[in-house]
């Protein structure tokens, strides 16, 4: 491809930036993961220092996984794969490098204020307003640099990837906003703007959609470009991918009151969050089918590369998780489920296997490429990565599953007397050998993600920064 | 449906899901309908991104139509479709009625029997007292402990020392209709800390605790002045008001000095209101029989 004397230069400042911190973070959200499951085993744990008990440290662990992890993850490839599929450098770059610094800033005041108890108490959305605030100029400025960067594109057509970043960026933001609205009392403490049963309703609505569009739309972003990438083979169906975009961010609007099920949400309410859950199956397996039929014809290379297994292992689980996800979300299956520690499993399942490895699998094809390298240190390690990681989400998972359906049976059982066969705590009791095994597996994924900021850093240090030039020919009409 | 004031929001409801179906469905059948050749498309992105056009997997798609044609039916006989009850006319709240009823129906007979005895015969049952026990464990427990023993500010039901009053009929009231106790801050009254610890100096000698003995006369006179208006001239406390019986050394909120003084001179409010350590009714939680059970499980703690 014609490339001219003083050519553009891609933007990988600020990919390399948000690469890097994905991995620092990454690191942090799991260490503060393993501490809060070895409070559950030993409550002692919290040295009786109220900045380290559970209910501080859990929104810690899950808002650094999702939005400092996941988020750097996501602001990294999007940037990265926005650039090199539209051809063109990054759109407003000074706004690009603020979206980097404002967001470490909001990573580190949502520390610091959830550690000092400072919360707005809604699940995934702690943060107070002043944090909403600024999380809201981030995203908006990251929604000027993505959307400009399509628009000066010098490729004819939008790619898929970019439509599921698009897709995540507008929703994020909607969610993000109508969620927040809440009238501020002090610098530290406001009230939200919905009460009772539409509070909840509008929560839910947000949080499952954390979950739709952050967390599974962003990342098949991430998978339809490095899959295609690293197998080198083209992606399996185009018609598919427009079937399963559509009917995903349509269908996953509605699935919120899947988490209220049995509650004070009336029953229409819940029947419509149901309905659209189950219906979900389908276009969340699209995004599978397409993802491991682009592998097809690739397969012998898993033996040997990987960043393929990361891939691969990492649509398995989207695949089992957005199977599980419907089931759940069936009243039957919920009123067992519900409030177990099977919940805490198919976060999991969907969190430690589809986020974190095609993450994990991403970066692994990206960091060497920012450093003008094309492979990572040592493959090696990262195929030691792969294994420990992997046994450590089968303990995990597998612990849960058994923890929470034996929960819900307890619950549940009723003697024929009319009395609770088991009390609470008895149920609590009988979950603690599950929850060794959790601690476990936990520990191991963190030990994976160690070996790989081991592994990032000797990258780093035996390359260099490099920023590839923008081709600037136009793509021929046939590959 | 009760939120809505108009039937807008209903059909406004309705009409948005019938369309968000529609849309799945319409979806399918346009892109499914391209026969097109699997060959690939002519688009090329960075360098080596290309894309392939094959089918939709039939039974994917199948999949997919089995999915909407359950939600079809589902919104047919559930309610959810606006304000359609749904065929089926099932709400939770039903539902819960209809299982509560029959377990009702099923146990009726259990405690019907258990209601013609009396509470000290049903204390021997020993089936009756595992049910019991059952019940106790997921109701009692959280206050009282899962050994009965109480905690401080809940009264421990094996002591044998009884506010209210330890006959059957005496607890069966506790339990149903919950209590609430007030005792007064007496702190003023006599004459602030010196008043305060001479008091409790003569209570803990009633008990045969160590006590200050150069402070009981003081303590005495004092007492006699305030405090046998509710707990007696001999101390031993008032049951129709809840007033604790002194001398039994069974302290609900506490045998230290400390904790005696504090209540002498704070006093006690267990208000419901308040939250502070009041016994709740309970009659709207548990059926006739299952207080009767209780109670006699309860008399029989100390009663064997």
């Amino acid at each position: 491809m014609a490339m001219t004397s003083k050519a553009e230069l891609f933007n990988y400042t600020v990919v390399r930036q948000f690469a890097i911190m994905a991995v620092i973070w990454g690191i942090v959200g799991l260490l503060v993961g393993v501490v809060i499951s070895l409070q559950l085993i030993w409550p002692a744990f919290n040295f009786d220092l109220p900045w380290l008990t559970y209910g501080r440290l859990r929104p810690l662990h899950t808002n650094a996984i999702i939005f400092a992890f996941g988020g750097c993850a996501l602001f990294a490839t999007s940037y990265y794969i926005v650039q090199r599929t539209c051809q063109t450098r990054l759109f407003a770059n000074g706004l690009a490098s603020f979206t980097f610094w404002a967001w470490q800033l909001v990573i580190l005041l949502a520390a610091l204020s959830l550690v000092f108890g400072i919360t707005s108490g809604k699940e995934y959305a702690e943060l107070e307003w002043p944090i909403d605030l600024l999380i809201a100029v981030v995203w908006v400025s990251y929604a000027i640099v993505f959307f400009g960067t399509i628009v000066k594109r010098r490729t004819p057509h939008i790619y898929v990837a970019n439509w599921f970043f698009g897709a995540m960026i507008l929703a994020v933001a909607l969610l993000h906003i109508v969620n927040s609205v809440a009238i501020p009392v002090t610098l530290f403490k406001s009230y939200s703007a919905y009460a009772g049963v539409q509070d909840a309703m509008v929560q839910w609505w947000y949080g499952h959609n954390a979950v739709g569009f952050f967390l599974t739309a962003g990342f098949l972003g991430m998978m339809y470009y490095f899959v295609p990438k690293q197998a080198g083979r083209p992606i399996y169906s185009y018609r598919l991918s427009i079937v399963h975009f559509w009917a995903l961010i349509f269908t996953y609007m509605w699935a919120g009151p899947h988490h209220l099920l049995y509650t004070a949400v009336p029953d229409w309410a819940q029947t419509l969050g149901m309905i659209f859950s189950v219906i979900l199956l389908a276009p969340s397996w699209g995004g599978m089918i397409n993802g491991i039929m682009t592998l097809s014809g690739a397969w012998h290379k898993l033996r040997s590369d990987p960043i393929l297994k990361f891939m691969i292992v990492a649509l398995s689980f989207y695949g089992m998780s957005t199977f599980e996800g419907p089931a759940l979300s069936v009243k039957t299956i919920n009123a067992l489920a519900h409030y177990t520690d099977w919940i805490i499993g198919h976060v999991h399942s969907g969190a430690l296997g589809w986020v974190g490895f095609i993450t994990m699998g991403s970066l692994y094809y990206l960091i060497p490429r920012l450093y003008g390298r094309t492979e990572m240190w040592s493959v090696k390690l990262v195929n030691t990565h792969f294994w420990i990681a992997t046994i450590g989400i089968v303990l995990y998972v597998a612990a849960l599953w058994i923890a929470g359906v034996m929960q819900g049976l307890m619950w549940r059982s009723i003697h024929v007397d009319g009395s609770l066969t088991y009390t609470f705590i008895e149920s609590v009791k009988a979950s603690y050998p599950f929850y060794y095994i959790r601690l476990l597996g936990g520990v191991l994924y963190f030990l994976g993600m160690l070996l790989m900021l081991y592994n990032v850093l000797k990258t780093i240090g035996q390359g260099k920064s490099v920023d590839a030039a923008v081709p600037t020919a136009t793509a021929p009409a046939n590959a | 449906m009760s939120d809505f004031t108009s039937n807008f929001w209903n059909l406004y409801i309705a009409i948005t899901t019938v369309v968000a179906l529609v849309f799945c469905a319409w979806l399918l059948i346009a892109v499914g309908r391209d026969k097109g050749k699997a060959s690939e498309t002519t688009h090329v992105w960075d360098g080596d991104l290309t894309e392939l056009n094959n089918q939709l997997p039939n039974w994917w798609r199948g999949l997919f139509w089995a999915l909407l044609i359950f939600s079809v039916g589902y919104l047919i006989y559930y309610p959810g479709l606006g304000s359609f009850k749904g065929l089926g006319n099932w709400t939770q709240v039903g539902q819960l009625e209809k299982e509560m009823i029959a377990l009702e129906n099923q146990t009726r007979p259990m405690y019907d029997r258990f209601l013609a005895m009396s509470a000290e015969d049903l204390a021997k049952d020993q089936k009756a007292m595992v049910t019991a026990e059952r019940i106790f464990q997921n109701t009692c427990a959280r206050c009282h402990g899962s050994d009965a023993r109480g905690f401080i500010g809940y009264t421990n039901l094996r002591s044998g020392a009884w506010s209210w009053g330890g006959d059957p009929a005496d607890i069966e009231y506790s339990i149903a209709e919950g209590r609430t106790g007030i005792m007064m801050p007496m702190g003023d009254a006599l004459g602030g800390e010196p008043g305060v610890k001479a008091v409790v100096a003569y209570m803990r000698s009633l008990s045969g605790l160590d006590h200050d003995a150069s402070k009981v006369a003081q303590g005495e006179t004092l007492f006699e002045e305030n405090c046998v208006a509710c707990h007696g001239m001999d101390a031993k406390g008032m049951k129709d008001i809840g007033a604790p019986d002194l001398t039994d050394n069974v302290w609900v909120h506490g045998g230290t000095e400390r904790a005696m003084e504090k209540v002498v001179a704070l006093g006690r409010n267990s208000d419901l209101a308040d939250g502070d350590f009041a016994m709740p009714p309970h009659k709207e939680v548990l059926s006739k029989g299952q207080i009767h059970l209780l109670t006699a499980y309860v008399w029989g703690l100390t009663n064997k």
